[in-house]
């Protein structure tokens, strides 16, 4: 093999679908349609408990197939985690959106204008996740002891932080087509599923377990996908189910593509949560103890409420060395509709808590923010709160002082004290890949078929926006000798891929790209002298195929979170600049600057916008983003008052990245999706902070921050607003 | 105009005539995604908002989920296959990264045509101000533009 194709890795080349999504040629869900199509419509609940009486179709039923729980010929569960979540409900409701039954019809319209009238019984609803009678799981982390580590402290500082809901808001929503028959060779009866999602093979294991059919005749293939920020881990598995019921039961294709406002007001969202913090901490700044209670709030059904708050809980004492810690979590069952996935997967929320904390720890002392971070710091060496022992990849210092440094920080926090603008950082860490022995588990597989001029990758991870094939061929294209251009990307698709497990959890560079860079060396160790075209005219078809490896060393004890939660982590600082309005109380950022260190930058580009999106996306959970729930119900279900960023309200980003390579990741690189939402919100509480506003819930809207207190400091702004300018 | 009058409608579609036989009040964007069969026009809310289905009208950008199709009769449609696939806005969002998952890419780079030549960094925040995106933080869409004319 030629060893003198130019190296891949580390360079920006062109995004493999680059040109069809330029063009408008990239096929998404709903663009694809099929002879004899039929249109699906979910009929819900509208209630948020209680048990259904009567269902009753009005007017005239022709033309129209009705789909409920009676067709369901295998188990009427959304096959998940725990199995409490019905896919079309029987009798009780415990949500708004539940959905009950579904509506199948050739013409659009007539769907719409169908009247479904259900009977309820309703019952009380609980919406407090603090009074749920019901837990889903409960998490407790302990190292040290806790009474030594409190009476070795001076001071001792306490607090109660809280987030909303936050809605992914993926510009496509969710959408998925069922097709019956099947593609599969030899499976007549079965089901094929083309849909927008972000992890293929959950929704094979759903419809496998929901249908009762052999997994051989279910066939799940994503379509190109336009955002899934977590938002489609979950929910397509409902939505496919619901397609192929109604596929199986017409014998026709079925489309099933919910609009905006469906889409907000029935699929998950992130978790809410209520952190408590009691700390001890030594006159001079050093962390004597951390005592942490949390809450998440996981809505009507479990989905995966247990392994957000698993990720939540190993980051709630933040990227800090402490020796005494206790942590415990739980989340909790409300009457709301469900909470799930959600970039940064529980970890924004308990290191937000963590880091305000921090500047109220700082303030307490009279140190700087700066200083009582750099005191605690994880170094490699040190142990995090679940006893994993860092080596030398960690970089919570460097990411520090780089973005500290950047920014002028001490200099900008003296220039901006005592105005209408503040300045605030925050220290973060996130761990890659799944967590604890959650890989060694999934034992995820990927494979490698050697092609004339290359190869051909085969893995289920979804290219979702964030450069999956372009990445995974970078990789394989260095590993295996060949240019970038000579390496394609197979469909995740079921019926040809193995299962390399879900799109999530900042695993797909550093678990499945190094699962490929071993087939990649495996195959180039085979084809020896020979060029691809000359193997296969020898020797004929060769398939590498290569299962996950934990690596030597790293362990994990599930039964009492001890260990090696990930393989490594990444290490970000954020600094933001925020101006109040004074009449108005609404906060601008105005300068954003973010320090990430990921191992290594595959692509330096996509790298980048991965923390320019996710950043932004971190300023909207931070300041705009205000899910309102009513009687359990979200109010604001449409883009006119569900705010996201939009360019105005964008500042100008300064991205750094830092470079510490992980052994065990494809050239050394780590995660690197999820850890941009970590920072910002945060960041920007600090910063208002600095500018006399002592918030501790996020989002900071303006009615929240005329209403909050001052802080009580020296440096503090006068409150008394501006005298306006009066209009008479 | 009265809507009764208009039994079809008609508009240059990207450099070419098309009459059809739609119901005047169909939102534009169904009559190219469905009529016209072209589905780069994409629909993000249906409500105006997120600016995903943005087409140009004698050079305009509009939302077309909020266009009536009589509102096109007689006019001058640009979509996303209009550009060809060669235009230099597309070659710089895919070189600049400013296409991630790519369902706002159609409306975007619409919305960049109708800026003009070099538009200042201010003119592009204003004038894409109603094209949302999810995955970039715009900066990068930002950076695709003002590469576009290097």
């Amino acid at each position: 093999m030629s060893s003198r194709a130019r190296k891949a890795v580390g360079r920006n080349v062109l995004r493999k679908e680059g040109h069809d999504k330029v063009t408008g040629a990239a096929r998404y869900i709903d663009d694809l349609t099929f002879p004899g199509l039929l249109h699906a419509r979910t009929i819900r609940s509208t209630i948020p408990a209680g048990e259904i009486v009567k269902v009753r179709f009005k007017g005239d039923r022709a033309g129209f197939t009705l789909v409920d729980h009676h067709d369901i010929p295998g188990r009427n569960i959304v096959a998940l985690i725990d199995e409490d979540q019905p896919c079309l409900a029987e009798r009780k409701i415990r949500h708004v959106a539940e959905p009950i039954l579904l509506l199948v019809h050739e013409d659009r319209e007539k769907l719409r204008a169908a009247d479904v009238q259900i009977e309820y019984r309703p019952s009380t609803p609980n919406y407090d996740p603090e009074r749920s009678a019901i837990t889903f799981k409960k998490i407790a982390i302990d190292k040290g002891d806790l009474d030594a580590g409190f009476a070795a402290a001076d001071v001792i500082v306490e607090g109660e932080y809280r987030t909303g809901l936050q809605e992914q808001l993926y510009i496509e929503t969710n959408g998925v087509i069922a097709v019956p028959g099947s593609s599969v060779a030899g499976a007549a009866g079965g089901i094929t599923v083309y849909g927008s999602m972000q992890c293929p093979y959950y929704v094979h294991r759903a419809l496998v377990i929901l249908l009762g059919l052999p997994a051989g005749k279910v066939r799940v293939i994503q379509t190109e996908t336009g955002g899934g920020f977590g938002g489609k881990e979950e929910y397509p598995s409902m939505m496919a189910g619901h397609a192929a019921l109604a596929a199986l039961k017409t014998g026709r294709p079925v489309k099933l593509v919910y609009d905006r406002v469906e889409d907000m007001l029935a699929t998950t969202k992130r978790h809410p949560s209520i952190v408590r913090h009691r700390t001890g901490v030594t006159r001079d700044g050093r962390l004597t103890a951390i005592d942490i209670d949390a809450v998440l709030d996981g809505g009507a059904y479990a989905t995966l409420s247990a392994v957000v708050l698993s990720r939540g809980m190993i980051h709630a004492a933040g990227p800090y060395r402490c020796d005494h810690i206790r942590i415990r979590g739980r989340a909790t069952m409300t009457n709301t509709p469900p909470n799930g996935a959600f970039r940064g997967f529980g970890a924004p929320q308990t290191q937000f808590a963590a880091e305000v904390h921090m500047d109220r720890i700082a303030e307490r002392l009279g140190l700087d923010p700066v200083r009582v971070r750099e005191i605690n710091a994880l170094r490699p060496g040190d142990t995090t709160a679940t006893g994993q022992r860092l080596g030398k990849d960690s970089s919570a210092l460097q990411v520090l002082r780089e973005a500290v440094t950047r920014t002028g920080f001490r200099k900008r926090r003296r220039a901006l004290a005592g105005t209408n603008r503040g300045i605030g950082l925050s220290l973060f860490f996130h761990g890659s890949g799944f967590t604890g022995a959650g890989e060694v588990k999934l034992a995820a597989k990927a494979s490698l078929a050697l092609t004339h001029k290359g190869a051909r990758i085969h893995v289920a991870s979804t290219e979702i926006g964030q450069g999956t094939r372009t990445m995974l061929a970078q990789i394989v294209a260095d590993a295996l000798g060949v240019r970038y251009d000579d390496v394609d990307v197979n469909a995740a698709d079921t019926g040809e891929v193995p299962d390399s497990g879900p799109t999530v959890a900042s695993r797909t560079c550093m678990i499945v790209g190094r699962i490929l860079e071993r087939c990649a060396e495996e195959m180039r160790a085979r084809l020896g002298r020979l060029t691809p075209r000359q193997y296969l005219r020898a020797f004929g078809p060769l398939v590498i195929t290569k299962q996950y490896e934990r690596p030597a060393g790293m362990v994990w004890d599930d039964t009492v979170y001890k260990g090696d939660a990930y393989g490594s982590y990444g290490w970000g600082c954020d600094v933001v600049e925020v101006e109040v309005d004074r009449d108005t109380y609404e906060v601008r950022p105005t300068a954003f600057t973010t320090v990430h260190e990921i191992g290594k930058a595959i692509h330096p580009m996509l790298a980048v916008g991965q923390i320019e999106g996710g950043s932004a996306q971190g300023l909207g959970y931070a300041i705009l983003e205000d899910v309102v729930m009513r009687d359990g119900r979200m109010a604001n279900a449409t883009l006119t008052n569900y705010i996201i960023p939009t360019s105005l309200d964008t500042p100008p980003m300064q991205v750094v990245l830092l470079e510490n390579p992980y052994p065990h990741g494809p050239s050394g690189a780590k995660g690197v999706g999820e850890m941009p939402i970590d920072g910002p919100a945060p960041a920007v509480i600090n910063a208002l902070r600095h500018a006399g506003f002592d918030l501790r819930e996020i989002p900071a809207t303006p009615e929240r921050v005329m209403l909050t207190s001052s802080v009580e400091s020296t440096q503090r702004t006068p409150r008394t607003p501006r005298k306006s300018q009066a209009w008479v | 105009m009265g809507l009764t009058s208009v039994s079809f409608v008609s508009f240059v579609l990207n450099g070419r005539r098309k009459k059809l036989d739609v119901h005047p009040l169909k939102r534009l964007l169904d009559v190219l995604r469905e009529d016209c069969g072209l589905t780069g026009t994409k629909e993000g809310c249906g409500e105006g908002e997120c600016g995903a289905c943005t087409v140009l009208i004698d050079g305009v950008p509009v939302n077309s989920c909020l266009v009536p199709a009589a509102h096109a009769d007689g006019t001058r449609v640009t979509t996303i296959e209009g550009l060809g696939g060669r235009h230099r806005l597309q070659r710089a969002f895919v070189e600049h990264g400013g296409a991630q998952c790519g369902i706002c890419t159609p409306g975007m780079i619409l919305a960049a045509v109708a800026l003009g030549p070099r538009p200042s960094l201010h003119d592009i925040k204003v004038g894409l101000a109603g094209n949302l995106c999810r995955c970039t933080g715009y900066s990068a869409i930002y950076r695709s533009i003002q590469q576009s004319h290097v």
